[in-house]
Order: structure tokens, then C-alpha cells, then sequence
């Protein structure tokens, strides 16, 4: 087989082009009509809402502090820990989340509840909850682990800055004071407390198992 | 009475020119961000009782101002003490220096404020006048060409004294290419000379006045002349003085602080002088269209308009036209800035040498023999064009 050759030639410019100052002309031609557009704009205050109309004409800067582009429902921000309906965490300190968790920044001190209460004997709690968000790499696995609901990411908060490491590893009460995007602490999933008649072990414990 | 006049002259311009290069700080940035869908400065603030005071961005360029003057005046191990401090000086200080022959506005006579234009106050050796220019030289324009050369050394100065490799190859680049580009610059001027006949700013507008703009007889010269300018500012499209992936920031790599905020406003200083030399030599100085000493008159297609004014609105309206046409071409420069990207080297030193120089050479034939051909024309034969 013989080799094929391909001449490229230079691209061909007008005199007009060659001479470069018509060019000129017309880019600065650009750039003026840009410019009035972003300066009446800019004075008249109806430039296109970067939040609502990301992808309009115009000035596209979102102005950050100030406006925030919404997060998706299922964007995974800090975690919180989500409460039952007397207040005390869901978490029934099954450790599936620290186990899950491939950062291992997870940790938690379970601790059985004391002799008389209902629960006691049917699940524990978590006596001490601490999430490193340093470690953490927002995978969301703990999220998906949870047999409880007990831990979520629906903040939609991302990480603050602080000045200290120590102030990145959150506490249980600092998890539990966190409010979802729907602005409750609790979790639209139905849960059922030890004692109520539709607890799933009283079931299983009266029905003859 | 002549001095007290000189230095508040000088203090006024001095003034105004070194405000204007934070005013055109402000403006370039705004500019550009318009220019590229953005909204450019606007956090910095002052806060006057509980009010956050933005002014669209304007309070970045004070802001600039007491950053350069709190950095740390770092300077380079194994420079030239001296010659590293005086180059920022010398930078800023020649184009300054340019506006003291620069007249922007009419002859003031205090006398007769409210009178209509006579040309005989001129004459009158009782009569007090505020010239508005700061001196009158013989060289006249000859000092600008003089004075901007000087700006060379200060580049040059700053890239040896430095000690560093970076500077030294921006401050060579600086200096060849403005001395290229000085040779241009003084020769598409030469026409202008010729049909003005004077090298004096003050004439030049008179026969702007007479006659049209320069820019309707010398077109040529005004594209040569404003390219060089632009060139002679080391502003984007000629900035190979400076360049982050080659040289750095090139002769000013190893300045800080507000040395190196000397070198930034000496060239927005530049921006303003190369505009108001490009109006007095093209665009007719302090002359608004249709004025003249007297006040408005419009003679043509048939019309016999006179509209006579008192001497200090002529005046004003001079002053405030000057202002007008110097902050157009100031916003055309900027834009040019924004504009275009920027030429390689040897593009740079091919455009000064091989198109600019060449084009300003025939500029001078063509305009010798466009006034030859006048003059033989008119029956009278020689006299002004």
C-alpha cells in the first residue's frame, strides 16, 4: 500500500482580514455591544437571576454569599441525626452506618437504656455519636445503611469553615440540633416505638414465634 | 501672580491625573466585566453608620491604595538599592510631566467673564489672563516626545536593578519596544506638523478651529499615532513586557507595594496623556464642533446660525469638550485593551519596524504632496493650506 498525502493549506484570509484593522473594528464592535447590554443591565437591575435562570443571556455571575443556587433534593450535605417524636435520637446504635462508613469517621458508644424503660431490651442507644467531617468524604453509605432512618445527609448544608479541627468532629447534640431541607428534625418514615400495638416485635412476641 | 497661577495649575493637573489613575482602576475593571457578562468589584465597602457604602465597585481602588501602602516593601537580595528605588519614580514621573504643555481649555480672560469674545483682549497688555495650560514651550510638542522617551529608563532601570533573570528580559522587551515604537510616534506627527505649520498645541487648535480636525486631514496619522500610543503604554495588545508564562510580570516581577502600585498608575497616567495628545493633535483640542470664540455659529447648507455666548461659557463648554473627547478616547483604549489578545514579540517588533514605520514615512510624502498640490492650486501660491 502506498501512503496517501494530505496537503494542508493555510486558511485563506481576505485582504480585509490580512490587513487586520477591519478586524479590529469588528471585535471592538463585539465587545461595545456586550458591554451596553451588561451596563444597561447592571443599571436598569433586571439582569437575568442567575438562581432561577442559570443558563440566560446576560451577566451570569451568582453573587454567592449573598444568592445560593438551590441544591437537588438528594444532594448529600451534613449529616443530622433525626429525632423521634419525645425527642431522643431514632439511632438505635446498631453501628451498620460506623461499619459502613469508608472513611471510618464514624464513632459511636452504644449504651443500653435503663431498667424500666420500654425500649430496654429491645434496642439500645447511642450514648455518645461522633461524625469526624474532616474524615468524612460524603459518600452518603452511612445514609444508605441506616436500618432506622436514624441518619441522614438532607441538610443541605455544606461543610462551614472553622478555625479549629477539634470544631469539624460533631457531637450527638450538634448532629441532633440540625434541621433537614424540609425544616423538620424528624423523618417522614413511620416509625413504631416498643409498646405500641403495632410494634413488630410485640407481634412477633404475642403471635406465637 | 505668574507663579501662585503655575504651581495651583500644576497641583489641580497633578491632582486630577493621579485620581484618575484609581478612577480609571475602577473603570477598567468595570469595563471588562461588562464587557464579559460579569459584574466586576463590588464587595468592598464603607460603612458610614450602619450603611454599607459599595459606589458599584469604586471603593475597590481605595482599597487597592491601603493595601499597596501596608505591604511589605520587599525588596530583591543583590539589587541595586538605588537604582531599584529611583525606577518606579521615574516611570510615573515623565507622564506627568507630558500634560504641562497640554492646553485644555481656552484662554481665560478674567476681565471680561461676561463680555463677548474680542481679539483684541489678547492684545491688550492690561488685560489678565489664565492661560489654561501650565507652560507654553518653543519645542511645544517636541517636549512630549522628549519626556516620553524618558519613561523608557524607568522600565529599563527596574528590570536591571532587580537581580532577576525575569526582569531583566522584560525590562530589555519594554525597553526596545517603546524605543521601536517612539520612532513611529514621532513620525506620524510629522505630517500633522507640516499642515499645521507649528509644532505649538495652541496653534494647532487654532487651525483645528479655522479649518476641521486633524483627523479629517490626517487620518493615517491618527491610526499610526494612536497604535504607537497604545503600544508606548505597554498595555495588553503590546504587553510582552509582561507575561505570567514567559517572563513573569516582567520588569516590575520584583516590585511590591506601592512601587509597584508607581508602575500600574504610571501607565493608567500614559492611558490619560496619549488621549488627551491624541485631541489636541486630531480631535481639535478644546473645540466643540460649530464653537468658536464667540459662541456658536453654524454657516453651512444654507443656515446663517449665530449664537453668541459669554466669554466663561465659552470657556466652560471648551473645558468640558476636552474632558469629553480625552475620556472617549480613554474608554476606546480600554476597550482596545479587552479586545484584542495580545501580539507575539517579534509580531510586535514586525508591526513597529516593517508596517507602522514604512506607513508613517509615506504619510509624510502624501501629506507634502497634498499640500504642493494645494498651493499650486490656489492662485496665490505657498501661504497655509
Amino acid at each position: 500500500m502506498t501512503a496517501t498525502t494530505k496537503v494542508l493549506r493555510k486558511p485563506r484570509r481576505t485582504l480585509a482580514e490580512q490587513s487586520y484593522l477591519l478586524e479590529v473594528v469588528k471585535g471592538l464592535g463585539v465587545t461595545l455591544k456586550h458591554f451596553f447590554k451588561g451596563t444597561g443591565q447592571l443599571v436598569s437591575g433586571n439582569k437575568p437571576s442567575p438562581v432561577t435562570d442559570p443558563y440566560a443571556d446576560g451577566c451570569a455571575t451568582l453573587e454567592y454569599p449573598d444568592e445560593k443556587r438551590p441544591y437537588a433534593q438528594r444532594w448529600r450535605g451534613v449529616h443530622r441525626l433525626t429525632h423521634r417524636d419525645d425527642g431522643s435520637p431514632r439511632c438505635v446504635a446498631c453501628l451498620c452506618c460506623s461499619t459502613a462508613c469508608p472513611a471510618q469517621c464514624i464513632y459511636i458508644k452504644p449504651a443500653e437504656y435503663p431498667e424500666g424503660d420500654k425500649r430496654r431490651g429491645y434496642e439500645r442507644y447511642p450514648e455518645e455519636f461522633v461524625i469526624d467531617e474532616l474524615r468524612c468524604i460524603f459518600c452518603g453509605f452511612c445514609v444508605e445503611a441506616c436500618p432506622c432512618d436514624a441518619i441522614r445527609m438532607d441538610t443541605g448544608v455544606h461543610m462551614t469553615a472553622f478555625d479549629l479541627r477539634s470544631d469539624f468532629v460533631y457531637d450527638k447534640d450538634q448532629l441532633m440540633s440540625h434541621v433537614g431541607q424540609d425544616g423538620t428534625q424528624k423523618s417522614a418514615n413511620t416509625r413504631h416505638e416498643p409498646g405500641d400495638p403495632t410494634h413488630p416485635g410485640i407481634t412477633r412476641l404475642h403471635g406465637g414465634h | 501672580m505668574f507663579w501662585i497661577q503655575a504651581f495651583v495649575k500644576i497641583a489641580l493637573i497633578v491632582g486630577v491625573l493621579v485620581n484618575m489613575a484609581a478612577i480609571l482602576l475602577w473603570v477598567e475593571r468595570k469595563q471588562s466585566a461588562m464587557m464579559q457578562d460579569r459584574i466586576g468589584p463590588n464587595r468592598a465597602a464603607i460603612e458610614v453608620g450602619g450603611v454599607r457604602i459599595r459606589a458599584a465597585g469604586l471603593v475597590h481602588s481605595i482599597a487597592d491604595g491601603i493595601k499597596m501602602i501596608w505591604k511589605e516593601d520587599w525588596e530583591p537580595v543583590g539589587g541595586d538599592r538605588l537604582l531599584y528605588r529611583l525606577a518606579p519614580i521615574i516611570a510615573l514621573v515623565p507622564p506627568l510631566c507630558l500634560f504641562a504643555v497640554i492646553p485644555f481649555a481656552p484662554t481665560l480672560h478674567v476681565d471680561h467673564l461676561r463680555d463677548l469674545y474680542d481679539p483684541a483682549w489678547a492684545a491688550d497688555p492690561n488685560d489678565h489672563s489664565i492661560p489654561m495650560r501650565i507652560t507654553t514651550l518653543d519645542v511645544g510638542l517636541l517636549y512630549i516626545f522628549a519626556v516620553a522617551g524618558a519613561g523608557v529608563i524607568g522600565a529599563a532601570l527596574a528590570g536591571w536593578s532587580s537581580n532577576n533573570k525575569f526582569s531583566l528580559l522584560g525590562g530589555l522587551r519594554a525597553a526596545s519596544q517603546m524605543v521601536s515604537y517612539e520612532v513611529a510616534m514621532g513620525l506620524s506627527l510629522v505630517g500633522s506638523f507640516m499642515i499645521y505649520q507649528s509644532v505649538q498645541p495652541a496653534d494647532m487648535i487654532t487651525w483645528q478651529m479655522q479649518h476641521c480636525w486633524g483627523i479629517f486631514v490626517q487620518p493615517l496619522a491618527f491610526v499610526l499615532f494612536a497604535t504607537a500610543a497604545i503600544a508606548e503604554t505597554k498595555r495588553v495588545p503590546f504587553d510582552v513586557p509582561e507575561g505570567e508564562s514567559e517572563v513573569v510580570a516582567g520588569y516590575f516581577t520584583e516590585y511590591a507595594g506601592l512601587k509597584f502600585g508607581m508602575f500600574a498608575s504610571g501607565e493608567l497616567v500614559e492611558v490619560c496623556t496619549s488621549s488627551a495628545l491624541l485631541t489636541v493633535v486630531f480631535l481639535g483640542g478644546w473645540q466643540f464642533p460649530f464653537v468658536q470664540n464667540s459662541g456658536f455659529e453654524f454657516h453651512y447648507l444654507g443656515l446663517d446660525i449665530s449664537w453668541h455666548w459669554a466669554h466663561f461659557i465659552v470657556v466652560l463648554v471648551g473645558l468640558l469638550s476636552f474632558v469629553l473627547k480625552v475620556a472617549g478616547l480613554i474608554f476606546l483604549q480600554l476597550q482596545i485593551r479587552w479586545t484584542l489578545p495580545r501580539f507575539r514579540y517579534d509580531q510586535i517588533m514586525m508591526l513597529g519596524w516593517r508596517i507602522l514605520l514604512p506607513a508613517a514615512l509615506l504619510n509624510v510624502l502624501l501629506t507634502g504632496m497634498g499640500i504642493l498640490f494645494y498651493n499650486g492650486l490656489s492662485t496665490t501660491g505657498g501661504g497655509t493650506p
